[in-house]
C-alpha cells in the first residue's frame, strides 16, 4: 500500500561543538554563534521514512519543520536524500515556544495536511534534549505513539511493526495506523544525498528564498521544482494565538549559570598501579567515565 | 564530520583549471540538455557547481562511511561460498551507500541513466575514494567498463546494460588467464558461436578483480585455430544468464577488500561486443587506457593518505624534546612526499583533461561530421592523452609506493606495527605499479612518445605558457627546467644515435623518467602560477627532478651500448 508519511525535523544549533558564546544572557540559545544543522536523530527518522517509501511504491514523504525561514535548508537536505516536499512552519508569533506550544503548533500543521498514515520524528533534538515533542503531538492528534524506535520492520494491514531499543533490551511492538513513531540515534544512519537529486533540487526555494533570487534563478526554481518547499504561518494552520509562542509556553527559564571548567588540564601520575586505580575510581565516582 | 573533498583545496584547484570551460561545453553540447533533463546544467557555472556539489557528496561518503569501514574490510575481506563471492560487510555497506548517492555510471550519458560527467570530475572522485579505501576504489571504479560498452557495443546492448550500471550493478573486465598476463595475445578462453547469434564461453580466467560482478567484459578466442591477438573478440557476460562460477579468491598482500577471482566458464552464454577480432587490438586497448587512468587516480589517493598520516604523526610525535617534524631528516621526507603527491596529481588531471577532450570529440563524431579544425584538435588531444596516460600511471604508482614507504619510516617502530593505518597503506600501494600494466610496460607504452617528440610538444606548450613571465620565487626552477630539457634532448639524441632498438629498450626507463619529471615540474610551475599554495611543492619537486635528470643524463652519457653485456642474464 502507498503511504502518506510525515517526517518531523528540526534545524538545531550544533551543540556538539559548543563555545563560550553558546548561551545568551536571557537563558536562550545563541543560534548565531553555532552552525545550524539537521537534528541528528531526525535524520535517523528520515531514513526509516525513506525505507518505508522504498518498500511501499507510491508513498510520499513530506517534511515538517518549525523554525526560522532558513529552516528550509534542512528541507532541501531531506529532499536531496529522497523526501518529496516540505513545509516550514514559520511565524514570529511562534517564537519562544516550549515543547507544549511547539507540539500544539506542529499538530495544527499536521491537521492542515491532506491526511497521513504515519508521522516519524527523531527521539529528541540536541538543543533541548526533552524528547517531549513527538509524544505530545501524538496526544494532541489522538493517535498512538511508539517511542525509542530503532527500526520499522514493516507496514501491513493497517499496522506498523516497530523494533524499540530500550535500556535493557529490545521490544517489538505493533501499532495501528495512523500513529507517531520517534526514532533513536541507534537506528541506521541516513542515506547520503543523491547526486541527481542534488543537481535538480538545488534550485528548490521557499517563498522567502525565492524573493531573494535573481530572475534567472527564480525561473529555474519554478521550472524544475515549483512550490516544493512551502511556508505556513500560524494563522494558516489556524493556531490559537494563546497556545503558541511565548504566550503558549508555561516553561520559563528561572536562571542560567555559566559553568567554567576549572579543573587543571592534566595531572601527572607515577607509573604505579595503585595511583591509576585511584584515578579510575575517582573518574567513575564523578561520572567522567563508566 | 570529515569530508575528503572539502578538506583538500588542491582538488578544487585542479577542477577549476581554465581548460574545463572547453571540456564542459563539448561534453554538454553547449548545454543543450537543460530543457530535456531536470538535472542537466544550464551553463558552465551551473555545471561546475554540479561537479562541486556531487564531489562534496563523494567527499562526505568517503570521509565517513568508506574511511570508517576500511580497517574492518581489510581484516574481514571477501569470501567464496558455493561459487559466489560474498563481500566484507563494510564493502557491501560502501556499495549500497554509493548506489543510494547515485555515484555509479557517473560518466555515462543522461539518456542511459548517468550523470554525464566529464572524465576529470569522475577521476577526481576516484582520487577521493582511493584515499578512503584503496581496495574499494577498484570495485567502484570498475564502472569504467561501461565506457567500453558505450563506445563499442550496439545501441541495443547500451540500452540493456548501461542503465543497470548506473543503477548500481557492478562490472569486471575478465582478461587475464593463467598463461596470459601481460601477454594477452595468449588468451585461450574459447568462444563458440550459436545458431541464434549468441556465444558460449568455456575456459578459465585468473586474477579477475571483482570477478563475481553483475556484468562482465570478457576477452575470448572467437576464431578457432588462431594463436595471436587477431583471433580475440570482446564479449559481454550477464551474471543473470549464469554459467560462470568463482573457483577461489586469492589471498593477497593488500587491497584485501577487493575480491580477486579465479573464474570457471562452463557454456556461459555471452553476447559479442563490437566487431569480431577487434577484442584485443582495439577494445582492450581502449579499456586499458581508461583503467590506467583509474590506477593513476588510485595511486594519487594512496599518496594523499600516506602523506596525511605521516604529517599528522610527525607533528604529534616528540623526541629529544621536540616534534620530529622539526628535524631536517623528517621535514625533508615530508616535503618530498608532498611534492611527489602534488606532481602526480597535476599530471593525473593534465591527462584526464586530454582524455576528456578527445573523447568528447569522438562522441560528437557519432552525431555529426567533425570540422577539419576539430579533427585536427581531436587527433592532437588523443596523442597527448596516449603519451600522458602511461607516464601518469607509471610515475604516480611508483611515487605512491615511495610515499607509503616513507610514511612507515616516519612512524618508526610504530609504523611497523598493525596499530596504525600506514601499514595497510603500504600493502595497498604495492599493487598499483603492477596491475593494468606494470611500470615496465608503462615505459614501453611511453617511450615512443619520447622518441617521436610528443613529450616535446607538451614541454613546448608549457614553456610558451610561461613565456610571459613567472612569479619571482619560481624563476630559478624555470631556468633549471630549460637546462633539464636540454639534457633530456641530448640524452634522447645519444640513445637514438646508436640505432639499436635493444639499446633504446634498455635506456627507455631513464628517458621516460626524465620526461615525466620535466613534465611534472612544469605542471607544478603552472599550478603555482595560478595558486601560491603550490609554490613550495614546485620548488621542492624541481630540486628533486633536477637531480633525477642529472643522474640519468650522466648515466647515459657515460654508457656505451656494448656495456649492456654487464647486465645480461
Amino acid at each position: 500500500m502507498s503511504l502518506n508519511i510525515i517526517v518531523l525535523a528540526k534545524q538545531v544549533p550544533d551543540t556538539r561543538n559548543v563555545g563560550k558564546d553558546a548561551m545568551k544572557e536571557d537563558g536562550t540559545i545563541n543560534r548565531a554563534a553555532l552552525p545550524a544543522i539537521f537534528n541528528p536523530e531526525d535524520l535517523n527518522a528520515l531514513e526509516q521514512a525513506l525505507r518505508l517509501k522504498d518498500a511501499n511504491p507510491g508513498s510520499t514523504v513530506t517534511m515538517l519543520t518549525m523554525g526560522l525561514p532558513r529552516a528550509s535548508e534542512i528541507i532541501r537536505e531531506a529532499i536531496y536524500r529522497g523526501a518529496d516536499r516540505g513545509v516550514v512552519l514559520t511565524d514570529r508569533a511562534l517564537g519562544g515556544a516550549d515543547t507544549l506550544a511547539t507540539s500544539y503548533s506542529l499538530a495544527q500543521a499536521v491537521k492542515k495536511m491532506t491526511g497521513y498514515d504515519i508521522i516519524l520524528g527523531g527521539r529528541q533534538a540536541i538543543d533541548g534534549d526533552t524528547a517531549q515533542v513527538g509524544p505530545q503531538i501524538a496526544e494532541k492528534l489522538g493517535v498512538p505513539q511508539v517511542t525509542y524506535a530503532e527500526e520499522i520492520l514493516g507496514v501491513a494491514e493497517g499496522h506498523v511493526t516497530v523494533k524499540r531499543r530500550l535500556e535493557h533490551g529490545v521490544e517489538t511492538v505493533k501499532a495501528p495506523l495512523p500513529c507517531v513513531v520517534t526514532v533513536t540515534g541507534s537506528a541506521d544512519e541516513c542515506r547520503p544525498r543523491n547526486a541527481q537529486r542534488v543537481m535538480k533540487f538545488k534550485y528548490a526555494a521557499s517563498p522567502t528564498e525565492r524573493t531573494q533570487l535573481s530572475d534567472e534563478l527564480a525561473q529555474r526554481a519554478d521550472s524544475r521544482c515549483p512550490e516544493i518547499i512551502q511556508e505556513w504561518s500560524a494563522a494558516y494552520v489556524e493556531a490559537d494565538p494563546e497556545q503558541i509562542g511565548f504566550p503558549g509556553s508555561p516553561t520559563k527559564v528561572k536562571s542560567i549559570e555559566n559553568v567554567v571548567f576549572t579543573a587543571k588540564e592534566s595531572r601527572c601520575l607515577d607509573n604505579d598501579d595503585a595511583q591509576i586505580e585511584e584515578l579510575i575510581k575517582e573518574l567513575i565516582t564523578n561520572h567522567t567515565i563508566g | 564530520m570529515a569530508n575528503f573533498y572539502t578538506d583538500n583545496p588542491d582538488l578544487k584547484h585542479h577542477l577549476s583549471h581554465p581548460l574545463m570551460q572547453k571540456i564542459v561545453a563539448l561534453k554538454e553540447r553547449d548545454y543543450s540538455e537543460a530543457d530535456k533533463y531536470d538535472y542537466a546544467p544550464y551553463n558552465f557555472e551551473d555545471a561546475m557547481d554540479n561537479y562541486d556539489k556531487v564531489l562534496e557528496i563523494v567527499g562526505e561518503l568517503c570521509g565517513t562511511t568508506i574511511a570508517d569501514n576500511a580497517e574492518d574490510v581489510d581484516h574481514q575481506g571477501p569470501r567464496v561460498e558455493n561459487g559466489r563471492v560474498i563481500y566484507a560487510d563494510g564493502t557491501s555497506q560502501n556499495l549500497e551507500a554509493c548506489r543510494k548517492a547515485g555515484l555509479m555510471g557517473m560518466a555515462m550519458p543522461r539518456r542511459l541513466g548517468g550523470l554525464n560527467f566529464p572524465i576529470t570530475p569522475y577521476i577526481m572522485a576516484a582520487d577521493i575514494v582511493s584515499r578512503a579505501d584503496t581496495g574499494f576504489e577498484n570495485l567502484w571504479g570498475l564502472q569504467d567498463c561501461a565506457e567500453t560498452i558505450y563506445e563499442f557495443a550496439s545501441e541495443e546492448q547500451k540500452q540493456k546494460y548501461i542503465p543497470r550500471v548506473c543503477a548500481g550493478e557492478t562490472m569486471s573486465m575478465d582478461l587475464t588467464e593463467p598463461d596470459a598476463g601481460s601477454d594477452l595475445q595468449s588468451v585461450m578462453l574459447k568462444a563458440t558461436e550459436q545458431p541464434d547469434g549468441t556465444w558460449l564461453l568455456n575456459g578459465v580466467k585468473r586474477f579477475i578483480t571483482n570477478g563475481d560482478s553483475d556484468i562482465h567484459l570478457v576477452l575470448a578466442r572467437s576464431e578457432d585455430g588462431t594463436k595471436d591477438g587477431r583471433g580475440l573478440s570482446m564479449f559481454i557476460y550477464d551474471k543473470r544468464d549464469g554459467g560462470v562460477t568463482v573457483r577461489r579468491i586469492e589471498n593477497k598482500m593488500g587491497i584485501k577488500g577487493s575480491p580477486t577471482c579465479e573464474l570457471v566458464y562452463k557454456n556461459a552464454k555471452a553476447e559479442l561486443c563490437g566487431s569480431r577480432r577487434m577484442g584485443l587490438i582495439k577494445y582492450v586497448m581502449a579499456l586499458m587506457n581508461g583503467a590506467r587512468l583509474g590506477i593513476a587516480a588510485q595511486s594519487v589517493g594512496v599518496s594523499e593518505i600516506a602523506y596525511r598520516e605521516a604529517l599528522a604523526y610527525a607533528k604529534d610525535r616528540k623526541q629529544f624534546g621536540k616534534a620530529i617534524i622539526e628535524f631536517p631528516a623528517v621535514f625533508e621526507m615530508l616535503a618530498t612526499m608532498k611534492a611527489k603527491l602534488d606532481a602526480s596529481r597535476s599530471l593525473l588531471y593534465e591527462t584526464s583533461r586530454y582524455v576528456d577532450l578527445y573523447k568528447a570529440y569522438d562522441d560528437i563524431a557519432k552525431e555529426r561530421a567533425l570540422t577539419p579544425e576539430e579533427k585536427k584538435e581531436s587527433k592532437l588531444y588523443s596523442k597527448l592523452a596516449d603519451a600522458c596516460t602511461p607516464l601518469a600511471k607509471g610515475l604516480s604508482s611508483e611515487y605512491c609506493n615511495q610515499n607509503a614507504y616513507d610514511c612507515i619510516q616516519i612512524h618508526g617502530g610504530s609504523g611497523f606495527m598493525k596499530d596504525y593505518a600506514c601499514e595497510r597503506v603500504y600493502r595497498d600501494a604495492r599493487i598499483t605499479s603492477i596491475y593494468e600494466g606494470t611500470t615496465q610496460l608503462q615505459v614501453v607504452a611511453a617511450i615512443r612518445h619520447v622518441t617521436t617528440g610528443t613529450v616535446n610538444l607538451l614541454i613546448d606548450s608549457y614553456r610558451e605558457q610561461l613565456a610571459a613571465g613567472i612569479k619571482p620565487a619560481l624563476e630559478t626552477a624555470k631556468a633549471n627546467l630549460e637546462q633539464m630539457t636540454e639534457k633530456y634532448n641530448a640524452a634522447i639524441a645519444s640513445v637514438l644515435e646508436a640505432k639499436d632498438t635493444a639499446y633504446v629498450d634498455f635506456m627507455a626507463r631513464r628517458l621516460v623518467e626524465m620526461a615525466g619529471n620535466i613534465i611534472m615540474s612544469y605542471l607544478l610551475l603552472l599550478d603555482a602560477q595560478r595558486n601560491d599554495s603550490f609554490i613550495r611543492s614546485a620548488q621542492v619537486y624541481n630540486k628533486m627532478a633536477q637531480a633525477v635528470v642529472n643522474t640519468h643524463s650522466d648515466f647515459i652519457a657515460n654508457f656505451t651500448p656494448d656495456q649492456i653485456e654487464f647486465y645480461k642474464a
